[in-house]
């Protein structure tokens, strides 16, 4: 993909939506916030990684909060800007381009919002190659990069910037402002230059968001299998994933609770062909681990996404209901999202779903 | 005695019930102006049954004219939409990704203002009386006579909403002014949508509930007069005349439900075969599963409650094709009488099929003696095929479920079929819609985000839901008939206190049934 337009767009929030494995809030108010621009002619331009210097700067941005709260507070596209203009000021300098915090979800959609405002080009890749729900869970701050300063904004211009200890600790407080201000902030971080972006993203994943969005609706315009149509993009995909169908089930329970501030869930599955089989997923904003018989088949940070069993439309954590048939499927991540320190981060120990981390092509 | 009318895009049924049992019914054909259908129906069934219409306690109608207005882009009105939201939600303006043509109809004048409120109640700004006034001036020099009022967080609390309604109808006092907190839930765009559709039908919900009275009044009915809702339950016509929207899908849902009464089954699948399509839906407790995704109305994405239903191209008038092979999903629809081989037509229709395979008297059979009984038996089959495979799909476990056959068109299937362990098609199956829509109850209903830190999740449950009574008493319902139909608890991550948004929903029957 080189720039995001009205023919792609769909595609794109699409495949946004399956990254975002259940989680990262639903991209339909993003897809519609970005209809409405690219509508009045604009593209947005996509760039490679590799072709920025090193020495520029660039600007994650995302909007932080409560996917609940997002679909009546809105994201602000003023209010991003200025978060933009104020972390120029900060670093004393003008950003290059910009880039996403976040691959899936609703945040996979904001830095093309801002760039459509701005014109400034959006990078391929982002920080999670997926969602998570925290901002230190991010492969530009497992690679050393600073959260802080995180500037935390609203549309009403209160403006807090946190300048943290670490990285968790800045999530610490952002998280304590962002719901004063009614749990929707608009957020500026993890300031970088060129070269700590290289080698800290999870780089491409704007195209790829946009080609597993193009696989699921040409298999459907073919009149294949859309699962298929996602499977077989695997096997070919530019990136090389190890990518799985785990599950072929209908939604037989479905426990949710609020616990310290997360969503938690438990979606019961139960096999179409074999009624004695059964898939239990464990959320947490997102989709964290899968198993069949108490073994995990997939976990974090491994992608576990629901799609609809016949039209392969992604199922977010909210949307996931009784007597819903879905295919359950499973896609490696990339190697920097697997090493020791990301795992640390956003494996399945801190995340408190399994003991150790095993990679999905070695259970499947 | 009640009378429960359902009036269908080609069809007007009535029925009238006394004591839990249909005691005459009749179809007619649905009229331009739905008010002489509406006349036609009551007084075929009052003169067949030879009864006086002093006897009737109540009338119950359920009509999918708004819903086709607005899927026709007919009888629409132009609109203003107005959103209490600033500084906040103003980077997306109203009505993007509707289709072309509808925003064109409506014709929308719209308008951002300082309002609204934040998750936990807090007001983003505060209510500028004056900036409304000015928007009011805006309007009154337009021809918009329909305004949509949709405010961040209303289903929080209305309380916005209606005082801009009353600054507005002061200046304004014909005007028609649709509030979103009566009408969605959380989800500003969705709700919103929901509301400008609202106040584009505004107009005609005053004529048909105008057109209905006065089709009771031409019958010296003197009972009063009840509307269907999406959910099963009714609602009066002066809030019909306000919030005609929320008639949207209640055909499938009274089907469902006068199916489930009709059969006594109370967890059951429904098939409601019609003329062109069939819907397959899933009831427990006597009403309809409802949807939990998004729902597109016309085009326009809405978060009604719908009832969860698979729509497919099979009924009594779909055309078959290569040998039997292929069945719809196109229909002769109402020119079956005319097309069908049966008829004397041209055409081999599913009800052909079923007249061939099981020896029925419709129409004609001799003008089908020679038909083909491979054809019979590959239709048979493929007929079979499609109603198995949406059966599946709305079953909830791999156990074999009964299940109920309702409407015109059951006729095409009288076998059981995969995953069914009972085919059951009640007496008076073809009128199920307008026996659903006689068996109307009243709701009362409680949305919003409780803090559970403070009362405990249980007792937390147990006021709102003596809350969610008190509305459903409030509507009409008889007080030891009234019970919890439905609690959704949903938790707010990142909130503190525990916040759940929970929404109980409390249903009774009406005193006159």
């Amino acid at each position: 993909m080189k720039e995001l337009t009205l023919k792609n767009l769909d595609d794109f929030l699409r495949g946004t939506a399956f990254l975002g494995t259940g989680g990262g809030g639903n991209p339909y108010v993003g897809g519609l916030m970005l209809r409405q621009e690219l509508e009045k002619g604009i593209n947005c331009n996509l760039i490679k990684g590799s072709e920025v210097d090193d020495d520029a700067l660039i600007i994650p941005i995302a909007v932080m909060g409560a996917p609940t709260v997002i679909v009546e507070r809105l994201p602000n596209a003023k209010s991003c800007i200025k978060a933009l203009r104020k972390m120029e000021e900060l670093m004393g300098k003008k950003a290059t381009a910009l880039i996403g915090a976040e691959a899936g979800g609703i945040n996979g959609t904001l830095p093309f919002i801002l760039s459509s405002y701005t014109g400034l080009p959006v990078i391929d890749g982002d920080g999670m190659g997926r969602a998570f729900p925290e901002l230190q869970m991010c492969t530009f701050g497992v690679y050393g990069v600073n959260c802080s300063p995180v500037i935390v904004r609203d549309e009403k211009d209160n403006e807090i910037i946190v300048n943290a200890e670490n990285n968790h600790a800045s999530e610490m407080f952002a998280r304590v402002v962002c719901m004063q201000m009614g749990t929707k902030s608009e957020i500026a971080l993890y300031p970088m230059t060129g070269k700590q972006m290289k080698e800290t993203s999870v780089h491409h994943t704007c195209t790829l968001a946009y080609e597993i969005g193009k696989s699921i609706r040409e298999a459907r315009d073919t009149g294949k299998s859309p699962l298929n149509g996602i499977i077989d993009y695997f096997k070919t995909s530019f990136d090389k994933r190890f990518c799985k169908l785990l599950f072929e089930g209908k939604v037989t329970d479905l426990l949710r609770e609020s616990t310290d501030g997360w969503a938690k869930g438990t979606v019961k599955l139960t096999s179409l062909s074999d009624p004695n089989q059964e898939m239990v997923v464990q959320l947490q904003n997102e989709f964290l681990i899968a198993l069949v018989d108490n073994k995990p088949v997939a976990m974090v940070p491994d992608l576990i996404c629901l799609v609809d069993l016949e039209t392969a439309e992604p199922i977010t954590a909210e949307d996931v209901k009784y007597g819903q048939r879905v295919n359950v499927i499973g896609v490696s991540v990339p190697e920097n999202m697997r090493s020791k320190e990301a795992l640390d981060t956003f494996g399945p120990v801190p995340f408190k779903v399994w003991d150790e981390y095993i990679p999905i092509e070695k259970i499947s | 005695m009640q009378i429960g009318v359902d009036v269908g895009g080609t069809n007007t049924d009535g029925v009238i019930m006394s004591n839990g049992k249909v005691l005459v019914s009749d179809k007619t054909v649905t009229t331009p102006n739905v008010g002489d259908g509406v006349f036609n129906v009551i007084k075929s069934v009052l003169d067949k049954g030879k009864i006086s219409a002093d006897k009737i306690t109540s009338v119950m109608i359920g009509t999918t004219h708004f819903t086709n207005a607005l899927v026709e882009r007919k009888r629409l009105q132009k609109i203003a939409a107005i959103r209490l939201c600033l500084p906040a939600s103003d980077s997306l303006v109203q009505m993007i990704g509707w289709p072309e043509d509808l925003v064109q109809t409506l014709n929308p004048v719209k308008f951002f203002a300082k309002g609204g409120y934040e998750v936990d109640g807090r007001e983003i700004s505060p209510l500028d009386t004056d900036e409304i006034n000015k928007i009011v001036d805006k309007i009154s020099k337009t021809d918009v006579d329909s305004i949509a009022i949709n405010s961040v967080y209303s289903p929080l609390n209305s309380e916005m909403e209606e005082k801009a309604a009353e600054i507005i109808s002061k200046k304004l006092p014909n005007v028609k002014i649709s509030l979103s907190n009566a009408i969605g839930k959380v989800g500003l765009i969705e709700r919103e949508n929901a509301t400008i559709i609202n106040a584009a039908l505004s107009k005609l919900a005053e004529d048909i509930v105008e057109a209905f009275e006065t089709a009771l009044k031409n019958l010296n009915i003197k009972a009063p007069l009840y509307i269907s809702q999406n959910d099963g339950t009714l609602m009066r016509p002066e809030k019909v005349k306000s919030y005609p929207v929320l008639t949207f899908a209640c055909g499938p849902t009274n089907s469902m439900r006068g199916a489930a009464f009709l059969s006594g089954i109370e967890e059951s699948i429904i098939v409601d075969i019609g003329g062109t399509t069939s819907d397959i839906g899933y009831i427990k407790q006597g009403f309809p599963r409802q949807s939990a995704v998004a729902t597109d109305v016309g085009g326009v994405r809405t978060n009604f409650r719908m009832p969860d239903i698979v729509s497919i191209g099979l009924g009594g008038g779909s055309i078959v094709r290569e040998d039997g092979k292929i069945i719809g999903p196109d229909s002769v629809g109402y020119m079956l009488t005319k097309k069908a081989k049966v008829f004397g037509g041209d055409t081999l229709t599913t009800t052909d099929i079923a007249v061939a395979k099981y020896n029925l008297k419709i129409g004609n059979p001799e003008l089908i003696k020679d038909i083909d009984k491979n054809i019979v038996e590959n239709a048979k089959k493929q007929i079979t095929k499609l109603l198995e495979d949406s059966i599946d799909k709305m079953k909830t476990s791999s156990q074999d479920v009964p299940a109920i056959f309702v409407g015109g068109g059951t006729i095409i299937n009288k076998e059981n079929v995969k995953g069914v362990s009972e085919l059951i098609i009640p007496e008076n199956f073809s009128v199920a819609n307008a026996v659903g829509a006689a068996l109307g109850q009243v709701s009362g209903e409680v949305d919003r985000v409780f803090h559970y830190d403070k009362l405990g999740r249980d007792k937390t449950i147990e006021q709102a839901s003596i809350e969610a009574k008190e509305k459903a008493k409030e509507a009409g319902a008889i007080e030891k008939s009234i019970e919890i139909m439905e609690i959704n608890e949903n938790p707010l991550a990142y909130l503190p206190g525990r916040s759940v948004r929970l929404q109980i929903k409390a249903i009774g029957d009406l005193e006159n049934i």
